[in-house]
């Protein structure tokens, strides 16, 4: 009766298996071509799982039709300012899709974000702080914000609905107080209002390029050798060189586009990466890697999924609840601060209105679900892209601000539909 | 027969004025499958609870091979290697078949993920419980099917080194053909040294796959019979009634009030 069960290595591979006998054996003819993989992908779109591909075509339809509606829009440096424009609302974004992973929303985000940066404008106009500790006192702001809703959310089970509207109304009321009522605090630090302002140079810009397609290329061949050599599930060779060579394609043309010569007075030319890229390229690269490859992202995920499953298998639960609030409202105040950079002031109305609906709907438009449990940081990048294409665009076409509001929201609910029917699907399909 | 890997001795337990579960004896041997049945209300969620360590007891031994251990709680359970596979399954369906079955117990290397390790390994343990109906360690768990589900739950369990594994109802959502891949794989785990404990109300499944029968009978253990010494209609008479010719609760016992 007693079977030795001490031959068992420790976590798992008990007895050997002949390699006829692996029950994976499928997995290694698993799309080994190109044209396979495309395959793979397409059925994965038919199955509701659609990725950033709305975001991407919604990209190209409102760039043709923007081009056609104004010249100004194809203007090198009505492009440039697209980018500029896009940021804030992108790191916003990036920020929220760590709550709707979880299946919550920050209202409040927006604002509670520009409260940081109106602490960092004040802290540097009215006591000369210099402009790293006082973004970091912005930051500690943001992190303070962000522990209250936290706890209220997770600990005190207050839908986050309700705790983030009051904030929405409560800190723009703490913003009156700290600038006062028709006010405004200058934003003109050197290097924070650079950010929105100025440019990385040329010669800098085309050698970050390199190194970072550089890396991307190391490290995914690497990956793809390691999948490869230990018999895992791996991509096909040439999908990988494929995704390689569209990052090059992308950067570099991006960044040779920008470091041409775009002003108008060719007296004071303005050329390279607006500053303001690099910093949500930066943050790109990190949440990128926190969601994927650290354990603090595989069980944000998990609870975003099955919050009793996560219990169950040990997650601390409430502890990244809290933390999710707390890193979400940090990239709040970042947003913010971006935000001030390219207006140059901080006023009581900043981060208000609809600043955290197109932070919503940058998200969800990129393919991250309101249902929480999906989304990646890119997401939240070409979303803020999308949305940032619509505000310049119409602002080009001088329509009246009732059109912006109409459209913003009709982009808004068309996104919640797409994710609502591509969840539908995926549940049907079980993709 | 062996020593239990587990066993309960004279378990009491009651919420409020419900005494719901009567001097409990109950084990579990290594290699074997311990069916445990009863009707609705019998008590056996609540024994299977305090197993997991999600009750306490208000009386009555916790053994673990042998010797007396506190159970403080579903960690210290875990712990000592007793798996609860519950009826609801409890996976990620946004994650894959490898990181469900990692789930809050990732393998780090360098601050990061080990994906190779952790895929690898999954793969094994799947491939030596002789799974053969996934198609992909990296499949999503949200595309399975009810039996594989099954099968992801309790191969997290091997995965893990458990000793002890409880099934709460495994096949109780599933077709003919998932049903027996799912009681395929628990026979396969009490081969190979675990103790299984199915928890089942489908009586063709218990006499399937158990060695031994445990029916509950209004919180008592009516009985503890080897599946080979009763036959269908006995253990029915026991779940029902609490006894069955000489088996079972003496007739009308003083105690039993519920």
């Amino acid at each position: 009766m007693s079977v030795d069960t001490s031959s068992t290595a420790p976590g798992g591979a008990p007895e050997p298996t002949n390699a006829a006998d692996r029950a994976f054996a499928r997995d290694d003819v698993h799309a080994t071509t190109l044209g396979g993989s495309f395959q793979e992908y397409l059925n994965r779109v038919r199955g509701g799982d659609l990725g950033s591909l709305p975001a991407l075509s919604g990209l190209v339809v409102l760039f043709v039709i923007f081009s056609f509606a104004s010249e100004a829009f194809t203007t090198k440096l009505n492009l440039a300012n697209l980018v500029t424009q896009a940021g804030p609302i992108s790191v916003l974004a990036m920020g929220l899709v760590l709550i709707l992973l979880l299946g919550e929303i920050d209202l409040g985000a927006g604002v509670a974000g520009s409260t940081g940066a109106a602490v960092t404008a004040l802290l540097i106009v009215d006591r000369g702080w210099y402009w790293l500790l006082a973004a970091l006192a912005g930051l500690a702001v943001g992190a303070f914000i962000g522990v209250v809703v936290g706890l209220l959310v997770a600990r005190l089970g207050i839908p986050s609905f309700v705790v983030t509207l009051a904030t929405f109304l409560g800190l723009q009321g703490v913003l009156l107080v700290l600038i006062g009522e028709g006010g405004s605090v200058r934003f003109a630090d050197d290097f924070l209002r650079g950010l929105a302002i100025k440019t990385v140079d040329p010669t800098v810009g085309w050698i970050a390029a390199v190194v970072i397609i550089a890396l991307f290329a190391a490290l995914s061949i690497r990956k793809h050798r390691t999948q490869v050599s230990e018999g895992l599930a791996h991509p096909p060779f040439s999908l990988v060189v494929v995704r390689i060579a569209a990052l090059a394609v992308v950067l570099l043309g991006f960044v040779a586009f920008m470091n041409a010569d775009r002003s108008r007075n060719p007296n004071f030319p303005i050329e390279g990466v607006p500053r303001m890229f690099v910093v949500v390229v930066g943050l790109l690269i990190l949440w990128t890697f926190v969601l994927n490859r650290t354990r603090y992202g595989r069980h944000l995920y998990a609870v975003g999924g099955n919050a009793e499953a996560a219990r169950r298998a040990g997650i601390n639960v409430l502890k990244i609840r809290v933390t999710a609030f707390v890193f979400s409202t940090m990239m709040a105040v970042v947003s913010g601060l971006l935000l001030a950079a390219n207006t140059g002031k901080v006023s009581p109305g900043s981060g208000g209105s609809n600043t955290l609906l197109y932070a919503v709907g940058a998200a969800v438009i990129g393919g991250t679900s309101l249902f929480g449990g999906k989304g990646r940081a890119i997401d939240a990048v070409i979303g803020g892209f999308v949305i940032a294409t619509i505000i310049n665009g119409l602002g080009l076409l001088n329509n009246a601000s009732w059109i912006n509001f109409v459209v913003t929201g009709a982009v808004l609910l068309l996104a919640a539909s797409v994710d609502a029917i591509s969840r539908r699907r995926r549940s049907a399909a079980g993709v | 027969m062996s020593e239990p890997l587990l066993e309960l001795r004279g378990v009491n337990k009651s919420f409020g004025v419900v005494h719901v579960l009567h001097d409990v004896d109950f084990a579990v041997y290594p290699g074997q499958v311990t069916a445990l049945v009863g009707d609705n209300g019998a008590g056996k969620s609540t024994l299977v609870k305090i197993i997991a360590g999600i009750y306490g007891r208000d009386n009555g031994d916790y053994l673990f091979e042998g010797k007396p251990v506190d159970i403080n709680g579903p960690r210290d359970v875990a712990a000592l290697g007793v798996e609860v596979v519950y009826q609801d399954l409890a996976l990620c369906d946004n994650l894959d078949i490898v990181q469900n079955m990692y789930l809050g117990r990732e393998e780090i290397k360098g601050g990061t993920l080990d994906e190779p390790t952790m895929e690898a390994r999954a793969r094994d343990t799947l491939g030596s419980l002789s799974v053969r109906t996934v198609k992909s360690v990296r499949q999503s768990v949200a595309s399975l099917s009810g039996g594989q589900r099954q099968t992801v739950a309790i191969a997290k369990a091997v995965l893990w080194n458990s000793k002890v594994v409880l099934l709460d109802e495994p096949t109780a959502a599933l077709g003919v053909a998932q049903t027996r891949q799912v009681l395929d794989l628990v026979r396969r785990l009490a081969d190979r040294g675990l103790g299984v404990v199915l928890i089942s109300h489908n009586m063709g499944d218990v006499f399937e796959v158990a060695d031994r029968i445990v029916p509950l009978y209004l919180g008592r253990v009516a009985a503890d019979v080897a599946t080979k010494d009763v036959t269908n209609r006995q253990i029915v008479e026991l779940i029902t009634m609490g006894r069955s010719g000489d088996l079972g609760i003496a007739e009308n016992p003083t105690t039993a009030t519920v």
